[in-house]
């Protein structure tokens, strides 16, 4: 059983699509396991100033990715790097126990995202 | 947006019970309420109908009413068949063969076995998911105690070849269930052509109540109970008799013993349909299981890019209710072993639909989830990091 705000954020994504020139993309899971996703952010001053998902999988893996970019825009680098996949559950009244895992990556696709921009700006 | 329908086509999981079923049990919860082991008017009105229910049981697979016993449900008669079987016959053999494509009760049931001696093989299946033969052949030898082998596949429709089942296992002198579950109501199971040992019946999967089952076991074969009490259903069930259960089953059998010829022919009218149209609306969809051979009621079909449960909550929005093969749908977290029997790679089971049609159902069903799918399947794959650029 999903809740209101899963089921919300599954039928309505916010943010979906893939991004143009990002300053960050980060990708996570793989389709054998039934869930993937990938990150685009475009960062100004430290700040997430837009990210967008696109994601391959569940709807916990949907909903997740959608409320993960809800949450991070707007946020610093150092909060969205500290951003767990429970905040992002929390922020979702709960997932059922079996998504924890497998489904609940958006965060640690954000993470990468943010590393990948990291990267991009040492070159 | 168009109106919304109320779609039902799980009913490989759950069918609603005939209303002319419920109308004969109401009785026996109200009034026949007697025991059969009585030796009053009430014990007989209800012997009377514990012995009308079994002959219309078997009546429906060519049996006769003594080789019928009644059951909680299909997965008991699996266990009384292949627990009850093995531990009768054990100076037979030790080894048990199943399918690649079993229920996952058959699977779990002989894994158990494994803790008494008894060693398991499973016969690998074609990429429609029919057993191979020459596999199984190689497979039953003078070892072998127990061939299980399923009449039809409910996930992908695929029916079995099973009285070529029974002519390998008696060669080397093995016994053959076979779980009829999946068939029930929908392809005709004749116990006398097929020369099965024990065959597992339901009653829900022909619209009787749930909680209610049988195992046909032929004249002369033989099992060790595992319900041990009173001696009902000739030593082989102890347990009083659940007779408005029973006779919910027996009014299912005898109506689907009427009604099936006509019933199948419309099913099967309505499933092509739905294949046909499916398959020509939405590109990169392929269909899953026997192309010919598969119930009457059954269609699977596969969406590359895209995930089942997915695809299950958008239809399930929009009014249409069924089962996917994919693992985040399911308790495993793994996805349906039967699909990844007949070859298909993991993100490639992910994205199956199993549609399971009934007598709910009608050509107006079809038609709406032909419009609607397309829509939920393109929002889907334009989602989807994997969609290939030309499909978004």
């Amino acid at each position: 059983m999903y809740s209101e705000k899963v089921l919300d954020h599954f039928k309505n994504p916010r943010n979906v699509g893939e991004m143009k020139d990002p300053d960050g993309e980060g990708t996570v899971g793989n389709p054998v396991c039934g869930d993937m996703m990938t990150m685009y952010i475009k960062v100004k001053e430290d700040k997430i100033e837009d990210i967008t998902f696109k994601t391959f999988g569940c709807g916990a893996a949907i909903a997740t990715s959608s409320m993960t970019t809800e949450l991070a825009k707007g946020m610093s680098l150092d909060d969205a790097m500290g951003m767990s996949r429970q905040d992002v559950a929390d922020a979702l009244d709960g997932l059922p126990p079996v998504k924890m895992h497998c489904s609940n990556l958006a965060a640690d696709a954000l993470h990468d995202a943010i590393k990948n921009y990291k990267e991009n700006k040492e070159k | 947006m168009s109106d919304i329908l109320k779609v039902y086509m799980d009913n490989g999981a759950a069918k609603p019970v005939d209303h002319r079923v419920i109308d004969e049990m109401n009785l026996y919860h109200t009034e026949f309420y007697g025991n059969p082991a009585s030796f009053h008017t009430k014990g007989f009105e209800a012997l009377k109908a514990l012995n009308a229910s079994r002959k219309h049981v078997a009546g429906l697979i060519n049996a006769d009413p003594k080789e019928i016993t009644f059951t909680s449900g299909a997965t008991e008669a699996n266990n009384l068949a292949l627990i009850g079987g093995v531990r009768r016959y054990k100076k037979r053999g030790s080894k048990i063969v199943i399918s690649a494509v079993e229920h996952i009760s058959v699977f779990n049931i002989t894994k158990s076995l494994t803790r008494e001696g008894f060693t398991v093989e499973h016969c690998p299946v074609d990429e429609h998911g029919v057993i191979k033969i020459n596999e199984l052949e190689k497979l039953v030898d003078d070892d072998t105690v127990m061939v299980s082998i399923m009449t039809a596949n409910g996930e992908i429709g695929t029916i079995q070849p099973i009285k070529e089942v029974a002519e390998i296992a008696h060669k080397h002198e093995a016994l053959f269930h076979s779980d009829a579950t999946a068939a029930m109501g929908q392809i005709d199971l004749d116990v006398r052509a097929s020369n099965v040992d024990y065959l597992t019946l339901s009653s829900n999967d022909m619209y009787g109540p749930k909680g209610v089952g049988a195992l046909y076991v032929k004249t002369g074969v033989r099992l060790t109970p595992l319900m041990i009490g009173g001696g009902q259903e000739g030593g082989v069930r102890s347990g009083s008799e659940n007779i408005a259960g029973i006779v919910g089953m027996g009014k299912a059998a005898e109506l689907a013993k009427a009604e099936m010829a006509e019933e199948s022919k419309r099913l099967m009218d309505l499933r092509d349909a739905l294949i046909k149209g499916l398959l020509e609306v939405i590109p990169v969809s392929y269909l899953n299981g026997h192309p010919e051979n598969r119930l009457p009621g059954n269609a699977n079909i596969r969406y590359s890019f895209i995930e089942g449960e997915a695809l299950i909550m958008s239809l399930d929005a929009i009014g249409v209710t069924l089962s996917s093969g994919s693992a985040c749908a399911a308790k495993t977290l793994e996805p349906s072993h039967t699909l990844l029997a007949c070859g298909l790679k993991h993100e490639e089971a992910h994205g199956s639909l199993v549609f399971t049609l009934g007598k709910n159902n009608n050509r107006g069903h079809v038609d709406y989830v032909v419009r609607e799918l397309p829509g939920i399947v393109h929002r889907l794959r334009a989602m989807s990091p994997l969609t290939p650029k030309e499909l978004q």
